[in-house]
């Protein structure tokens, strides 16, 4: 049956694909314009740090009217974004339709092949930002470097808990990368959310985690969590003293992406309206206050480079999951 | 005294004719939203937080924290007029409020929700002011462990609410768990019973669509077959004398509705447990400690007083993780910790220093959101009962259709509208065998907090149970859910002590 449903999707993405086009060839002369609201889908659900962004996002593109027709966020967090890509996917060449991803983007269909999502279909936006990754521990511990944290860690073992989101997710993957770095063996305790997590850590429930900047900064200015290395190639300009992990002798990069895509089989010039809108959003104020305040990094990409960077992206956590034994 | 000239300036704040305004606005807004069934707060805050974007922070979180507030007494409303929980935060309300309003009593009902739901306000909101920075410490101590201890209190209240059959309520406490795994598994990151590879499965059954198939379409199924078509609920003019008598009989509710207040505040506080819980909680200990624990869910007005109370606590209790973590006790104050970003707030320790005018222009808008919210509630009660007095053949398709919609909306996919079909069937055969359907609907949504909980807790302790036991605080609530478990026993055997000393 539901291959019987999704076959008739199909047929009726298709069809909306045949209107949309005979629609919008008038169009074409002055550049290619929304009509009707844009629905913004988020890989995540309400709350979620996906959500936070895609919501900061529409009110970047409302409050400086950089665009006639509202943006409006739809939440499709099922699956670990499952129901997301499938929506995209349902929706090829429907112009009024972008979605917000995260590295789940890649995880996801590689993790769920069942739901037949190819994301090298989908029409590439932007890249608006990288979030890094920080590893922290509870500021009460001595451990004030890596080595110390290592030596500790080799000592206590599996007593030794690191926190994180889900199994499969983005801390679960880093976690694998520190262990092989540095030969270690911890328990991994999955939490639903990176804020949860950073909260565990300050109350001693666990005793590292690989929080994102903004999740555990405010923890840190309150004095309650110390950074001790990031997962970055350089070094973050809000954490001046915290040095990377690539500087420590490890080659440990990983970053959270914050981009934006849309269906396959859109025009050019579909494609292009967006590109241009979301690089307004990128100049904005507003966008380039987050990134400093978050720690983000942000260097926007579009276009061809974006296309080979999701390529290089997504087989890079084919071969990390494959690692962790996730998929064959 | 620090305190009350923070607090004088935040009612100077929040007295400023646009505040006041979006805080009404928000209130009226948020009472609609939390009286239709499946809209809850959770798509309301989220629908509305554009308006926010032109406004300043402080009069948007006053708008939103009245949507969220409103919302509160407003589940009540549907609970207690079409016996569908109009959020999971009113399941409780249903189990008193429902036979209230069957035996003609809905205003009685409405008046102590409302009533309830402001004492439970300002006392939470009065515990807010003074004792939020311990409180928030307080929080940070309860880890998995904690929470899992909280979540076995919370089953040990499920004794007794399904009513005598014990066999009964075990067997849908137990099929409520199995609904609750549907789903991708945060632990593992593995999709668990996803029935026929049906996709619209990965994303789990929501609590919105199992309870509005069962209480919506499958109470309507009920009503349909006994009624024929012809439902009478003795329905009397709400008039100023039945308000005062209405008042009379909450005098019987002080103790319920302060215990019940405190209780919700301290469960809302607690990251990861929200409302919910809290008012189950609140209606399960009353009824245990009751002197006539048999008079409940027959049209007790305790029975709606405790939920309420403890509801409308909890939601402030939930905006203090929220405002001093960044972390959120429910999943509406997630999404209004979206909105503290998009104004340009971190959410944290130092918010309540470094932006002391939102914190406290917030808190004092809480107090006068309270007395909004009561008025406006009783104002709008001769409005709800002539909704009920509404020919059936009206009324039944336009509460089947609210149903649909609200199902619909939280996800806009249509797989959940034939879920709530078929709940509604199944929903209506169980009733005919009699089965209580309240344990199924508490089960998914405590289950997924149990169960992760649990979970984490055997990862990080190595398997090691005694945990449960020998750390303070979650020893402590543990042997409060094994005292709440053993005492229908020890009321018992307690009684027939005293009468037995009578006796000689």
């Amino acid at each position: 049956m539901g291959l019987k449903r999704r076959g008739a999707l199909g047929l009726g993405a298709v069809g909306a694909l045949a209107i949309v086009a005979t629609g919008t060839t008038s169009a074409i002369a002055e550049g290619w314009k929304p009509v009707k609201p844009v629905e913004f889908v988020v890989m995540a659900g309400q709350g979620g740090g996906a959500d936070k962004l895609a919501r900061f996002i529409q009110s970047i593109i409302e409050k400086n009217k950089f665009a006639e027709v509202p943006f409006i966020p739809v939440n499709k967090g099922g699956g670990s974004g499952a129901d997301a890509l499938r929506t995209l996917k349902d929706n090829a060449g429907n112009d009024h339709m972008i979605m917000a991803t995260l590295n789940s983007y890649y995880t996801t269909p590689l993790r769920n092949p069942g739901i037949g999502v190819n994301i090298e279909e989908f029409t590439p936006i932007i890249r608006l930002a990288e979030d890094a990754f920080i590893l922290w521990v509870n500021s009460e511990t001595d451990i004030k470097s890596v080595d110390d944290y290592a030596k500790v860690v080799k000592e206590k073992g599996t007593g030794w808990k690191m926190g994180g989101t889900g199994s499969g997710q983005e801390d679960s993957l880093v976690t694998t990368m520190l262990e092989k770095a540095y030969g270690l063996k911890m328990t991994y305790v999955p939490f639903k959310g990176g804020g949860t997590v950073a909260a565990n850590l300050v109350g001693n429930h666990v005793n590292s985690t690989v929080n994102n900047p903004s999740e555990a900064i405010g923890f840190q200015q309150a004095g309650k969590v110390r950074p001790l290395a990031a997962l970055t190639a350089e070094r973050l300009p809000l954490f001046p003293d915290v040095p990377t992990f690539k500087e420590l002798g490890k080659d440990l990069v990983y970053r959270m992406q914050r981009s934006v895509v849309a269906p396959g089989g859109l025009k050019p010039e579909v494609a292009a309206y967006y590109t241009a809108l979301f690089e307004k959003v990128f100049k904005s104020e507003e966008w380039q206050g987050y990134c400093k305040k978050n720690a983000l990094q942000c260097t926007p990409l579009t276009g061809e480079p974006l296309k080979a960077y999701f390529a290089a992206e997504k087989k890079a956590h084919e071969a990390l999951l494959k690692e962790m034994g996730e998929i064959k | 005294m620090e305190l009350l000239s923070h607090l004088m300036d935040g009612f100077a704040i929040a007295f400023q004719p646009f505040n006041l305004g979006m805080m009404a606005l928000g209130c009226l807004l948020g009472l609609f939203i939390g009286a239709m069934p499946g809209l809850g707060s959770v798509n309301g805050v989220a629908i509305l937080l554009p308006i926010t974007f032109f406004v300043p922070p402080t009069a948007a979180i006053i708008f939103l924290a009245a949507i969220y507030y409103g919302s509160m007494y407003g589940g009540a409303i549907s609970s207690i007029m079409l016996g569908i929980p109009g959020a999971s935060t009113a399941v409780a309300t249903t189990f008193d409020g429902r036979p209230m309003a069957l035996q003609g009593k809905a205003d009685y009902a409405l008046v102590a929700a409302a009533v309830a739901s402001f004492v439970g306000g300002t006392i939470s909101i009065i515990l807010f002011t003074l004792f939020a920075p311990p409180l928030a410490d307080f929080a940070l101590r309860f880890g998995p462990q904690e929470t899992f201890a909280l979540m076995v209190l919370a089953f040990a209240t499920f004794v007794g609410l399904g009513g005598d059959d014990i066999p009964k309520t075990i067997f849908m406490i137990l099929l409520g768990l199995v609904l609750s795994t549907v789903g991708l598994d945060v632990i593992s990151g593995r999709p668990r019973l996803v029935f026929f590879d049906l996709q619209g499965f990965y994303k789990g059954i929501s609590f919105i669509v199992l309870a509005i198939g069962i209480y919506g379409i499958g109470e309507m199924l009920w009503t349909l077959e006994t009624s024929r078509g012809k439902v009478e609920i003795a329905n009397h003019r709400f008039t100023y004398k039945r308000l005062m008598s209405a008042l009379g009989d909450l005098k019987r509710a002080w103790g319920t509705m302060t215990f019940s207040s405190l209780l919700g505040y301290f469960v809302g506080v607690l990251p990861a447990a929200g409302a919910t819980p809290a008012a189950l909680m609140a209606y399960g200990l009353t009824k245990s400690f009751a002197r006539d624990p048999e008079k409940f869910g027959k049209g007790d007005i305790r029975g709606v007083a405790a939920p309420e109370a403890a509801n409308n606590a909890a939601s402030t209790g939930s905006m203090l993780p929220m405002m001093t973590l960044g972390i959120p006790g429910s999943p509406t104050t997630a999404i209004l910790l979206g909105g503290m970003v998009i104004w340009g707030l971190t959410p944290g320790p130092l918010l309540f220093i470094e932006q002391a005018d939102f914190v406290w222009g917030l808190t004092a808008s809480l107090y006068a959101a309270n007395f909004v919210t009561v008025i406006l509630n009783i104002a709008l009660i001769p409005v709800f009962v002539w909704v009920l007095r509404m020919p059936f053949m009206i009324l039944a398709p336009l509460i089947f259709v609210l149903c649909f919609v609200g199902g619909y909306a939280p996800d806009t996919r249509m797989f959940d509208p034939w879920l709530i079909l078929l709940f509604g069937f199944v929903g209506y055969v169980m009733r005919k065998l009699d089965y209580p359907l309240a344990p199924l609907v508490l089960a998914i949504v405590l289950g997924p907090l149990a169960e992760n909980s649990f979970r984490q807790t055997m990862i990080a302790d190595l398997g090691d149970w005694t945990v449960f036991f020998t750390r303070p605080l979650s020893g402590i609530i543990m042997g409060l859910a094994i005292l709440l478990f053993i005492a229908p026993f020890l009321k018992r055997f307690l009684s027939r002590g005293k009468t037995s000393t009578l006796e000689t």
